[in-house]
């Protein structure tokens, strides 16, 4: 959590007055700036053009199945944690087109026409946020194939990152160690520094490309004392969490219980909407639809995200190998926490928190894990619904011999 | 000369003990079926059951308007004949054989007398019977399930 | 067992390229093989047990077994069962039609690690062909085996495939082919059973063996019982498994099964793998 002075070294402070310059040199190089700003009643990701369009002096209220904006007593320009969208819908947009055929001349690939294609800079972006990226770029850019719709987005988007002043109630990072500091993955990282003196901001230089920019926005050298108050901030938003989660060996007891009762429990709560899938940031499932034109000469590929929650995410032959709500449901948190890990190397889980607030029944999946946690290798089955087996759980109910 | 060293050969009764193949072998006869001919037709009195040598035997049903329909076949290792074990002691299905059959006939009046004098025989003697039937139950539900059918077709 | 494929063309997954239908032949009342060919200039290889991406213009695409020979040059085969929208669309494509094509995807047959000892191909249904190849294979590198036994099942004598070359196969002296279907008119001569029940009468040595599967699930679920029961180890079992697939490249998050994805560790999975995941429920 603390920076050692060898990090210090090249920070930078600057006035909340040059917020602006900042922002205007970013776009001046050619970026859309697309940053925090109030709409129906949520902080949502949109194009900005200023520090006007900023959060100012609003801070959110998070808990499982709600959310609200407060007025804060000052005018921090990031003083609340995450809305309901996340950095995905620009890098992995909710509906994109990916190619384009025509039939004439047999299946001759057309041009496909990006409405706007200059690249992004994200304003304001959470470390759990950084992590998120960095997990969906596993996804989408770590494999053999990479995703060219992805990519493109990707590749020099330019990245604001923000350490949080306070953290959510149903904020979790610490548990998943992914926050609250930003370490990596950004161009700059800015922490408000907020009081009776002073608005200022500490700013951290990632990548060249963010020197670059500072170069052109007026700024002084940070003191010590600065960056003990960023870190006092940072260390006051870690012991504030909203919410925890024990990850020891979680991929082991997950894979152990997955005929825990608690899932059936769950799934009387759960409606299968789906909120969690799209409120998270790391969710990447999509279909890929086939849309032709009436002239029938025509044919396009689209790609719209999906979710592990719809009937129809399972198909094959007929029917849906998940069919019940309990088996969709575990499939996701089996996802998001464990085989995730051994898809793609790291867990899914960056400890947002987005999936219990924006759960109409507010589900929380901190409590679920800890449900199972303090019952490991309870089974479902039996009239009383539940029978023991101990944690051998299911290598022992099942009497295989596979891999423990 | 007993048959009885050969029908120890026979997978069926492999593990019997041999004062039990003794007794058994006092109710067997070897027998051969020509190509298209009926070991045994639905409806005929079950007072045999074959464990099949050499050939291969389908079971089959006739209906109307559908022919005949196999609904299994057996080959050498295999028993053809359940009915002799339990009342009414009927044939459920015709019983024909595809190629050459031979196969050792056990008579089932003779067994089910053996089985009553000597209970111990009786025991080991369903054991196996039971054994057979179960293996069949859970083929005949694989290929009830219709597994390969398309997905239109079959419920499942 | 990461195996994962090369992509052959340097274009995107999201672009497949443009092949071209060379010939059709219809195997049985819902199951066609196509033969086609790439854009000019293009090659193809892949292994034993991998599919491509086919779509049918204005259709999206569905994973399909390659079925041919991987060592013959020439058009590259492809056989389809109708059973939706896409593969109607596949199914009806006549020589000279384009479709859509990319691949090849997943993962192969160990076919070299199984040399030395006896092979059993299992098949059921529509799973004959993506083992195909691997039988190809097998005959090309006969003398690198013990016993090769292909155990093939079908609904009835109508639903087989590749009769003439089951014909053409079950006539070799060092190949042990056993036909059987679920049911048969009077007239058929082959068995009538299940393909589990095959195994018991199969001569082969279990302790060495190695077994490659494609079928419907519960088929296998019963063939790989009595593989065990024959004393075939769970590391010598090998199944091809299925699920609901749309990108083929490990990214849409629909073949998922359990910590596998299908379309990137499988098709083809050994089954010490899975073991554990095929028993649960809605996994």
């Amino acid at each position: 959590m603390m920076q050692s002075p060898a990090d210090r070294e090249g920070q930078l402070v600057m006035a909340r007055g040059h917020l602006d310059q900042l922002l205007e040199t970013i776009a001046r190089r050619g970026f859309r700036l697309m940053g925090p700003t109030v709409r129906d009643g949520a902080i949502v990701y949109d194009e900005i053009s200023s520090s006007a369009d900023l959060p100012a002096g609003w801070t959110d209220e998070q808990d499982g199945g709600q959310y609200r904006l407060r007025r804060r007593g000052d005018d921090a320009l990031f003083g609340y944690n995450v809305g309901p969208q996340s950095w995905k819908r620009y890098l992995f947009p909710p509906s994109s087109l990916l190619s384009r055929v025509r039939s004439e001349d047999g299946l001759s690939l057309a041009a496909v026409d990006e409405p706007d294609t200059a690249p992004l800079a994200f304003i304001g972006v959470r470390s759990c946020e950084l992590h998120a990226i960095a997990i969906q770029d596993r996804v989408f850019l770590g494999g053999r194939h990479a995703d060219p719709v992805y990519a493109d987005r990707r590749e020099g988007a330019f990245i604001v990152a923000v350490n949080c002043g306070q953290a959510g109630g149903t904020c979790f990072c610490v548990s998943m160690q992914t926050g609250p500091r930003a370490q990596s993955g950004f161009d700059l990282a800015l922490t408000e520094l907020l009081d009776a003196g002073r608005h200022e901001f500490l700013v951290e230089i990632g990548t060249d490309r963010g020197a670059e920019v500072m170069n052109q926005v007026p700024c002084r050298g940070a003191l010590a004392a600065d960056a003990e108050a960023a870190d006092q901030i940072i260390q006051r938003t870690a012991a504030s969490m909203g919410r925890q989660m024990d990850t020891g060996g979680i991929k082991d007891l997950l894979y152990a219980n997955f005929e825990h009762p608690r899932w059936e429990d769950v799934a009387g709560r759960c409606l299968a909407c789906g909120n969690c899938t799209m409120a998270c940031p790391t969710c990447f499932c999509f279909s890929v639809e086939n849309v032709s034109d009436l002239t029938g000469t025509q044919a396009e590929l689209h790609r719209s995200w999906d979710s592990c929650f719809t009937m129809d995410h399972s198909y094959l032959h007929g029917g849906s190998v998940r069919v019940t709500n309990r088996s969709r449901y575990r499939q996701w948190m089996t996802h998001k926490l464990a085989t995730w890990i051994d898809q793609f190397g790291t867990s899914g889980c960056v400890g947002c928190g987005r999936c219990i607030t924006w759960c109409p029944v507010g589900i929380d999946i901190t409590e679920e894990v800890a449900a199972i946690r303090a019952d490991d290798g309870a089974v479902t089955g039996g009239p009383d619904g539940a029978a023991r087996t101990g944690p051998a759980g299911l290598a022992a109910q099942e009497g295989q011999t596979g891999d423990a | 000369m007993t048959l009885e060293p050969l029908l120890r050969e026979h997978p069926f009764l492999k593990g019997l003990e041999p004062e039990y193949l003794t007794l058994l072998a006092g109710c067997a006869t070897n027998v051969r079926f020509g190509e298209g001919s009926f070991l045994f037709r639905e409806g005929g009195p079950a007072d045999r059951c074959y464990l099949i040598r050499e050939g291969k035997v389908a079971l089959e049903i006739a209906a109307a308007g559908r022919g005949s329909i196999i609904v299994q076949t057996l080959a050498a290792g295999d028993v053809a004949g359940f009915s002799w074990l339990l009342e009414p002691h009927r044939w459920q299905f015709d019983g024909r054989a595809v190629e050459p059959v031979r196969a050792f006939a056990l008579d089932g009046i003779c067994l089910r007398g053996k089985c009553a004098d000597d209970t111990r025989l009786g025991f080991e003697l369903t054991q196996l019977f039971a054994r057979l039937a179960i293996q069949r139950l859970q083929a005949t539900r694989l290929q009830l399930l219709d597994v390969y059918g398309n997905a239109s077709a079959s419920a499942v | 067992m990461h195996q994962l494929s090369e992509p052959v063309t340097s274009s995107p997954w999201t672009v497949p390229a443009p092949w071209r239908v060379t010939s059709r032949r219809r195997e049985s009342a819902d199951t066609v093989t196509l033969e086609l060919e790439p854009p000019p200039g293009e090659t193809f290889a892949f292994r034993p047990g991998q599919f491509n991406m086919l779509g049918a213009f204005g259709t999206g695409q569905v994973p399909i077994s390659i079925s041919g020979d991987p060592a013959a040059g020439g058009p590259v085969l492809h056989t389809i069962r109708d059973v939706g929208m896409a593969t109607h669309a596949l199914c009806a494509l006549e020589p000279g039609d384009r479709v859509g094509v990319r691949g090849p995807y997943g993962t192969w047959w160990p076919l070299e690690e199984a040399e030395g000892a006896d092979v059993m191909i299992i098949a059921g249904g529509i799973g004959l062909p993506p083992v195909r190849p691997a039988v190809y294979h097998l005959l090309a590198h006969r003398d690198r085996y013990q016993r090769v036994v292909l155990l093939y099942g079908a609904r009835t004598p109508a639903d087989l495939l590749f009769t003439d070359e089951l014909a053409d196969w079950r006539s070799r002296f060092d190949l042990d082919v056993q036909v059987t279907v679920d049911t048969a008119a009077g007239g058929w001569r082959g068995d009538v059973g299940v393909v589990p029940d095959l195994i018991a009468t199969t001569r082969f040595d279990p302790e060495t063996a190695t077994a490659f599967m494609v079928g419907p699930e519960i088929m296998m679920r019963f063939t790989v019982r009595a593989l065990r029961s024959a004393g075939v180890p769970d590391d010598r079992i090998f199944l091809s498994m299925e699920r609901n697939m749309q990108c083929a490249v490990a990214m849409c998050g629909h073949c998922q099964l359990g910590p596998f994805l299908v379309c990137r560790d499988g098709p083809v999975f050994c089954h010490r793998q899975v073991a554990r995941w095929l028993s649960l429920r809605e996994v």
